[in-house]
């Protein structure tokens, strides 16, 4: 098929058309036993016209998916460490370490430092967990949000949202992000540059302690850690969402360290400090 | 998925031949099931021969016992290397059917799997998605089902940022989709349409054309008309597909080609294309035709087709609407450029895949139908000889050729005249040496437009023994009357 060699540069060229060649019918075309008159065709999904093309496509994407879901074959890389205060994950592969990064610090909550799969799901949980503005709202109006991105439904309570989720989004009645609060204590900030830990026992703090040797400026560092202590849930908790309570989960094994009561010599309480943090709730024990 | 497949192909152990042979059967069997109306469905998406073919570790049958020590060591292993290799062992051992088996009948062993798809240590969950991509792309109903807890977990991690970990869900709920429409029931309420909707703003090629992939599965569900794709429409998707179908260097040719047929079997279900036109559909879809036809001229082996089928299939049906009418002033339906690069494609197409012949003509017609405007192009642009060269191709084709010739010759004498002479009249005869009857009477009714618009057509038509290729029709009932007429018409004028 011999295409003008003008075409292609008339393709190349400015848009455009000739004037058209003007238009004149006679009424004797298309008549009996004629029958043509120009129609604008058009074609509905099944119909088989689309046949070789559909049969193409399958064909394409069945060549294509066989190469899915392996791992594919990642550059290595000298080993290296996340950079990320506290993570002592290493790598060797670039990619690995994105998802490691996406999946623990991407959407991390600044007040508790758990870590959410997304943007949304952290601001949910700030929100109805360290906001208390949020609880005094909550108290007059329809303040929990639904968790499916697009659904604006808003519930009195999370065991609302809850049912709405599983009856309306046929979620499942166990989905981790929805998991209630462990009563272990509240985490909430009354002003967000400071962190109230309640459950936070004397023990606690000296187990920090211990961990790390009397070094100037440690205190903070342990200090960190041992809020971090906290910040790796198990398994089964990996990310809460909704604040309510019921039973706590039990403490992972293996995670207690043995705790000595001896205080660094560069450790001040300054004066009149008391030791450990004022809390009006009773504290609760480690499980 | 585009650029996996340009680099890794794994060479296969079987000859050319047998590869031909076995790629006829595929075929074969794909329209089998399209005519069944069975294309959207699982086992049509794994080529198995293919997969025995090119075993590259050999999947192990393992039993019970072997699977729960890996999902117990994956859990509770104290190593992380550990927990990682008894799930990559876990994943192989996922290939094979026997062991899929096994596996969903375990109790627990889907729960524990999804514990390990939701947990915080980044490289279990990405195995354990593997795991769970293996499963859903079985054959067997029970185990794709068996993932179904899964899904309000993979379309959470959609909005997430881990663009290897997107993809592989992205893959996982297109094989779930394709599975049955009990499973869609389910994804549908659980927000598939949102999730895609938020995830197609990731600027990762690999995770677009996934989900180009998922959503294009989606909507070719039967049930998609109805209950799929007015909610797509209301979504902020349609605008996303456009501009990622925009051309211009951006362009990706893989996620392209996902988004073409995505858009492709919006538009053919006819649901709202007028919204479609307001968006800027056609606009968008013209200048991407210009630009298919710049690529088939530089690039070779591209399959360029592959994006080019869609995009014709679009904007032929767009121009039977109503608001294209009304559009119709803009540039781009005007623009002579559009022909050229049609038949720029037209030849491409002739050369790399003549089953797509129709469709490109089909979009010729629509664009000449009912514009004098297009009809000159073909004339001053010299595109009626290269027209011709089709008739030989195949009776559709032909129908299609003499239909757009048709097209320009009904619009009076001014377009008749720049038909004559030429080699159309001897291309006429041809034709009415046919025994198709519809090839035929298409010629025929070129005949008469001929005769009526231009002085002398009847005259050479019996010079050059028009007559006797006539007289071979008077029999056929569906041409008999047209072939008197015509008869009376040439000898009496």
């Amino acid at each position: 098929m011999q295409l003008p060699p003008a075409l292609h540069a008339r393709l190349a060229g400015a848009p455009g058309s000739a004037e058209p060649l003007p238009v004149e019918r006679d009424p004797a075309a298309g008549t009996t036993p004629f029958s043509f008159a120009p129609r604008l065709v058009r074609f509905p999904r099944e119909h088989d016209f689309f046949e070789d093309g559909d049969v193409q496509r399958h064909l394409y994407l069945q060549d294509v998916l066989t190469q899915v879901g392996g791992a594919p074959e990642r550059p290595r890389v000298p080993e290296f460490t996340c950079q990320v205060a506290g993570c002592c994950q290493v790598f060797d592969a670039l990619e690995d370490y994105e998802h490691h990064y996406h999946a623990l610090h991407r959407n991390v909550c600044s007040f508790c430092k758990r870590a959410f799969p997304s943007g949304h799901l952290l601001d949910t949980h700030i929100l109805e967990w360290h906001d208390s503005l949020f609880q005094i709202l909550a108290e007059r109006q329809d303040m929990y949000q639904c968790l499916v991105e697009g659904c604006t439904e808003k519930f009195r309570t999370s065991r609302d949202r809850k049912e709405h989720l599983v009856m309306r989004h046929l979620y499942p009645a166990d989905f981790r992000f929805d998991k209630p609060r462990r009563s272990r204590g509240q985490d909430f900030a009354v002003d967000s540059r400071i962190i109230w830990r309640t459950d936070f026992s004397m023990g606690d703090f000296y187990k920090a302690l211990s961990i790390s040797p009397a070094v100037p400026g440690a205190a903070e560092q342990v200090l960190a850690e041992a809020l971090g202590d906290d910040r790796a849930p198990s398994e089964g908790d990996a990310m809460e969402v909704c604040s309510e309570h019921v039973e706590p989960s039990p403490e992972p094994a293996g995670e207690r360290r043995a705790y000595s009561h001896r205080i660094p010599s560069t450790i001040c309480f300054g004066q009149g400090a008391s030791r450990g943090f004022k809390s009006a709730k009773k504290r609760n024990k480690h499980q | 998925m585009w650029s996996r497949q340009r680099g890794g192909l794994k060479p296969l152990r079987c000859g050319v031949e047998q590869l031909r042979c076995r790629r006829r059967e595929r075929e074969a069997a794909l329209r089998k099931a399209r005519r069944e109306q069975q294309l959207v469905s699982k086992r049509l998406l794994r080529d198995e021969a293919l997969e025995e073919a090119e075993e590259g570790c050999v999947a192990m049958i393992f039993g019970e016992a072997e699977i729960q020590q890996f999902l117990r060591l994956a859990q509770r292993g104290t190593e992380e290397k550990e927990r990682e290799g008894a799930l990559v062992s876990l994943r192989r051992g996922l290939q094979c059917p026997e062991t899929q088996q096994t596996f969903i009948r375990l109790e627990g062993s889907i729960r524990t799997l999804v514990g390990l798809l939701t947990s915080n240590q980044a490289l279990l969950q990405l195995e354990a998605a593997r795991c769970l991509h293996e499963l859903s792309h079985s054959e067997q109903s029970a185990v794709v089902e068996a993932c179904l807890p899964a899904t309000s977990y993979l379309l959470t991690y959609l909005s997430g940022h881990s663009s290897d970990f997107i993809e592989l869900c992205l893959y996982t709920l297109g094989n779930l989709i394709v599975e049955s429409e009990a499973v869609r029931r389910q994804l549908l309420p659980q927000g598939i349409v949102p999730a895609l909707a938020a995830c197609i703003q990731s600027p990762h090629l690999t995770v677009l054309e996934a989900l180009g992939y998922a959503l294009s599965q989606l909507l070719q569900a039967k049930e998609a008309p109805e209950k799929i794709i007015p909610s797509v429409l209301g979504s902020t998707l349609p605008q996303h597909m456009l501009q990622l179908l925009q051309p211009g260097p951006k362009l990706n040719l893989g996620v392209a080609v996902e988004f073409a047929w995505c858009l492709h079997y919006i538009i053919c279900s006819q649901v709202n294309n007028a919204l479609l036109i307001t968006q800027g559909a056609l606009s968008t879809l013209g200048l991407l035709l210009l630009d298919l036809a710049g690529a088939v001229q530089r690039t070779e082996d591209a399959g360029l087709e592959l994006l080019a089928c869609p995009v014709l299939r679009c904007l032929s049906n767009l121009l039977t609407e109503a608001a294209a009418e009304a559009v119709g002033g803009q540039l781009q339906l005007r623009d002579e450029r559009v022909v050229a690069a049609l038949f720029i494609l037209l030849q491409f197409l002739l050369q790399k895949q003549p089953s797509l012949l129709p469709e490109g003509l089909w979009l010729l017609n629509n664009l000449t139908a009912n514009s004098p405007s297009f009809c000159t192009s073909l004339l001053s642009l010299d595109l009626i000889e290269p027209l011709l060269h089709l008739l030989s191709v195949s009776n559709v084709v032909s129908v299609l050729v003499l239909t757009v010739l048709c097209n320009v010759a009904e619009k009076g004498p001014a377009y008749c005249q720049r038909l004559w002479p030429g080699p159309l009249l001897s291309s006429l005869l041809d034709t009415l040496a046919f025994s198709d009857t519809e090839v035929v009477g298409q010629s025929l009714e070129l005949l008469q437009l001929l005769f009526l618009y231009q002085p002398g057509a009847a005259q050479a038509f019996l010079q050059q023994s028009g007559l006797q290729a006539l007289q071979r029709h008077e029999e056929v009932a569906q041409l008999q009357d047209r072939v008197h007429a015509l008869q009376q018409t040439a000898l009496h004028g």
